[in-house]
């Protein structure tokens, strides 16, 4: 569905199905990660993260929402 | 169209049409010394053409048309006929071209590796890459590079070297006037005029090789060198491809080769020759 | 008239001529096709013959392009779903959209432009503040061309994205107000089936209906060639083993006031293209089918349009038949005095 590739702090993400580039910043590998198994709620995320040791101090509920809303406009999650 | 030719450059055949003899006779003499198409079937079409009938003989202007268009795009005098071949074909390799990663750069290889030279038009890279070619290195081209997905390496694009207003008189100092095309003035760059690529450039191009170095010229301001994060080089080079988005995972695959491999730099520079300097010390630090 | 379309044509229809295509051809056979925008399809029949080189390296250019153009109108149709999936209306995919999303085999290798959508009339609003809330924007804000969509257009005023830069049209009918035949937008949301992921698409026979209907009373001819090949891929993919769709379609033209549109195109289709056609459609060409013929093929060996004189007066016949004349004169009105 998605290319990564690590490029220096930003990773550049080649996104099939709209055949877009971006180029993101952790969390946004970490929360797709998290998200590619399967649909989560914003604290269901929040644990999947922790889980795999992939949430930062600074990566509060907050600014995860901040980051899924962008990445909605971008169409890369969306609301079921 | 009566008047056409066929014309080869690198990986990449052109077929010309146009409603007028002269662009055509002067494409003709311009390419006089390339390898003749060594296929019939063009890969691009251009047209030259008259808006009305009547345009042929009364104020006619040049319309650049082909297989792929940009909307709004204006004509040119037809004094000024050869430009408008010449950017008939940037056009159609620009608009349309699928295989290769285009890069608005201009390149020359050495010792089997190629400098990647990219930047905004006033950059100085068309007269850098026309002065390496005429140093020891083979001009591969001073318009597009192009990058071949399959196996990351940057194909020549030999076209005559358009040379602009004061870097015409730099490249007359060192060239043989045959190697000139025609001296058009007043076009919307000022004035342009051609240098065809020397022998081994021409014979050469179609010998593609691996990039070895990218920098990003600026010209006209204090000699400096900054190292470029690969991000930085990887949006950069987006903005300098015109194919980059309809190659979709190709061209994906080819530019983050090509920067992750490749390393960069941002040039400033005073003049042409400091600027020569300075890209053939960075050259040699590489080995 | 012209050979090379012709051949082009002949081509498209049964790849297996391909032999028989003389290399000083290939080059004009491949700027028509590009002019027609046809380059994917052909790329796509052709596939897996054999062929010189250089052809297959345009033949690919042009599937890369063609694959290209699907991946971004499917995205785009999607990011609409995801706009007005929740309003509880249908959305129908129309044209190129449609057929990629529907996988049929008019979808292969076409080109795809704007996303065109169908919903029912009297939802409009409701769209509308659905799709600017996600992000599109008007094309144009000016008075005049709205009023004038919203009067007499069989659509909305063009939308534009503002991240995406892709433009969405939202009909409510697939022709102008103004046009003479008044096709039942009822009977055709109602006949709409749905795809796999929520959207819908026209039913077969509407489809054919439409894309006949877009050729021959809505348009100027332009792009004449490529409408005709979707048509017949479609008659292709549902006429050959459903004893009913003829009958079906020919019931259906007629309640959309489109019979003459439909049974003319589906003429010119099998004329060009050997189009299967059921009894009541199969006829001799006359003599306006043969004109409309000429102008469709009306392209030389350089991809330029022939006969300019020609396609002009097809021109005016185009807008005679959208808008009735008084209506045209003062839509031109407004817009000579605008550009003065």
């Amino acid at each position: 569905m998605r290319r990564a590739v690590p490029l220096d702090a930003l990773t550049a993400l080649y996104h099939r199905r709209s055949g877009q580039t971006h180029l993101v910043t952790e969390p946004v590998p970490a929360i797709l990660a998290a998200l590619a198994h399967g649909p989560a709620t914003l604290a269901e995320l929040v644990v999947r993260l922790e889980l795999q040791g992939l949430v930062a101090d600074t990566d509060t509920p907050a600014r995860l929402r901040e980051r899924l809303d962008e990445l909605e406009t971008i169409g890369l999650v969306w609301r079921l | 169209m009566r008047q056409h030719c066929t014309l080869k450059i690198g990986p990449r055949i052109f077929r010309i049409g146009s409603d007028w003899a002269a662009p055509v006779r002067q494409l003709r003499a311009l390419y006089a010394d390339y390898p003749m198409p060594d296929d019939l079937i063009a890969h691009f079409t251009v047209r030259l053409e008259a808006a009305r009938w009547w345009r042929h003989f009364l104020r006619p202007s040049v319309h650049i048309n082909g297989d792929h268009m940009l909307p709004g795009a204006l004509p040119l005098p037809l004094a000024q006929g050869l430009l408008a071949a010449e950017m008939g074909m940037n056009l159609q390799l620009a608009l349309g071209e699928r295989h290769f990663l285009l890069l608005h750069a201009a390149s020359a290889e050495r010792n089997g590796k190629v400098l990647i030279l990219t930047g905004e038009s006033g950059s100085g890279k068309s007269t850098l890459a026309a002065l390496l070619g005429e140093h020891g290195w083979r001009l591969l081209g001073d318009e597009f590079v192009l990058i071949d997905p399959t196996t990351g390496h940057a194909w020549p694009f030999p076209r005559p070297v358009s040379l602009k207003n004061a870097s015409i008189a730099v490249l007359d100092a060192i060239v043989p006037p045959a190697r000139f095309g025609p001296l058009l003035t007043g076009t919307p760059k000022g004035d342009i005029r051609h240098l065809v690529p020397n022998a081994a450039a021409l014979s050469g191009m179609d010998s593609p090789a691996a990039p070895a170095l990218i920098l990003f010229p600026r010209f006209g301001v204090p000699r400096d060198v900054r190292t470029m994060g690969i991000s930085e080089v990887f949006i950069r080079l987006t903005q300098a491809s015109t194919n980059y988005v309809a190659l979709g995972e190709a061209g994906f695959g080819a530019l983050t080769r090509l920067v992750t491999a490749t390393p960069a730099r941002a040039i400033d520079y005073p003049d042409t020759m400091t600027g020569l300097a300075l890209v053939e010390e960075l050259w040699s630090a590489l080995a | 008239m012209s050979a090379a379309a012709r051949l082009l044509a002949a081509l498209l229809a049964d790849p297996g001529r391909v032999a028989q295509v003389r290399t000083e051809q290939w080059p004009m056979l491949l700027t028509i096709a590009r002019a027609e925008r046809l380059a994917g399809t052909l790329a796509l029949r052709l596939d897996g013959l054999k062929l010189p080189a250089s052809v297959q390296a345009a033949l690919d250019a042009a599937r890369t392009e063609a694959q290209h153009n699907r991946t971004t109108a499917l995205w785009e149709s999607e990011m609409a779903r995801r706009a007005l999936g929740d309003l509880g209306l249908p959305v129908i995919l129309l044209k190129g959209t449609a057929y990629a999303a529907a996988g049929l085999t008019a979808g292969q290798g076409r080109q795809i432009g704007d996303l065109d959508i169908l919903v029912p009339r009297d939802r409009l609003d409701t769209v509308e503040a659905a799709l600017l809330k996600a992000g599109w924007e008007w094309v144009k804000p000016d008075a005049y061309d709205d009023l004038y969509y919203r009067r007499w257009m069989h659509e909305l005023p063009p939308l534009i994205h503002t991240e995406r830069d892709r433009m969405i049209d939202v009909h409510h009918t697939i022709l102008p107000l103004t046009a003479r035949p008044k096709p039942d937008a009822a009977a055709l949301i109602a006949a709409a089936v749905p795809l796999r992921d929520g959207l819908f698409a026209l039913s077969p026979t509407d489809m054919v209906i439409h894309a006949a209907a877009h050729l021959i009373a809505d348009g100027e001819l332009d792009g004449g060639m490529r409408n005709l090949w979707d048509i017949d891929r479609l008659v292709r993919e549902f006429g050959v083993n459903d004893s009913h769709f003829f009958t079906i379609l020919e019931v259906m033209a007629q309640r959309h006031g489109l019979s003459a549109a439909t049974t003319r195109a589906l003429r010119l289709a099998h004329a060009l293209y050997a189009t299967p056609l059921a009894a009541p459609f199969r006829a001799r060409l006359s003599q306006t089918d043969r004109l409309f013929l000429a102008r469709i093929l009306a392209r030389d060996c350089w991809g330029r349009g022939m006969n300019k004189p020609f396609r002009l007066g097809f021109y005016i016949r185009a807008h005679l038949i959208r808008m009735p004349l008084p209506l045209l004169l003062r839509h031109l009105w407004i817009k000579w005095r605008r550009m003065g």
